[in-house]
């Protein structure tokens, strides 16, 4: 069976996503290597180190910065974490310097809450509700 | 300006405006969330979009940009144009 060892988003600064992820949001890098003009730059969970890598992946395709902005015009996220509590994430989160483009609210059997990833990206922050 | 009353006459168009009135200011994606993750609704993206179209039109509903994203919100106003003509 094929596993996924993979997942993307497309970023429009590998260098400042990185800081991101890392500094702001708290993975850690994983594989840094370099492709000539990009790098192949994944981050993982701090608690997961052989978890499924995130891929800083250059969103330098025009096809991709056309899809970016449609997603985040209608408020889509690019793409969606899991915490253990969204409203405990949200506020340290702020305290960081993150900015939210949707407070925590209750969607059913989860609290959702949507931050900006300064690289062209709105993600998704989801825990189950109490 | 389109009609307040073929606005208001659809269940999903008043859901909307109910959700806009709990939390003002959404994104689409926001409110088709709700709509699914509240209120059990089967209607497509495109579907809500449609509706927030005839909201507006109807002036129920204004947007504006924050950032880059399109917000939506409740204006009440039209609804004054009832009272006025039938007034309680």
């Amino acid at each position: 069976m094929p596993r996924i060892n993979v997942t993307s988003v497309l970023v429009d600064d590998q260098a400042k996503a990185l800081a991101f992820y890392t500094e702001k949001l708290g993975f850690v890098a994983k594989t840094d290597v370099s492709l000539g003009e990009f790098r192949w730059l994944t981050v993982v969970g701090a608690n997961e180190p052989d978890g499924v890598e995130l891929l800083l992946e250059p969103d330098a395709h025009p096809a991709a910065k056309v899809f970016k902005q449609a997603l985040v015009e209608d408020g889509i996220p690019y793409t969606s974490f899991a915490v253990d509590d969204v409203a405990v994430a949200h506020k340290d989160l702020e305290a960081r310097g993150v900015r939210f483009t949707q407070a925590p609210a209750a969607m059913g059997p989860m609290i959702t809450a949507m931050l900006d990833d300064t690289c062209g990206n709105l993600i998704q922050l989801t825990s189950p509700a109490a | 300006m389109g009609d307040v009353f073929k606005a208001l006459a659809d269940p999903t168009r008043r859901t909307i405006l109910d959700e806009l009135a709990l939390k003002d200011g959404q994104s689409l994606f926001e409110i088709c969330s709700r709509l699914v993750m509240r209120h059990g609704s089967t209607s497509s993206r495109q579907a809500i979009s449609q509706h927030l179209a005839i909201l507006e039109d109807a002036g129920l509903v204004r947007s504006h940009r924050d950032g880059r994203t399109k917000v939506h919100q409740l204006n009440t106003d039209p609804l004054r144009s009832i009272l006025e003509r039938w007034p309680i």
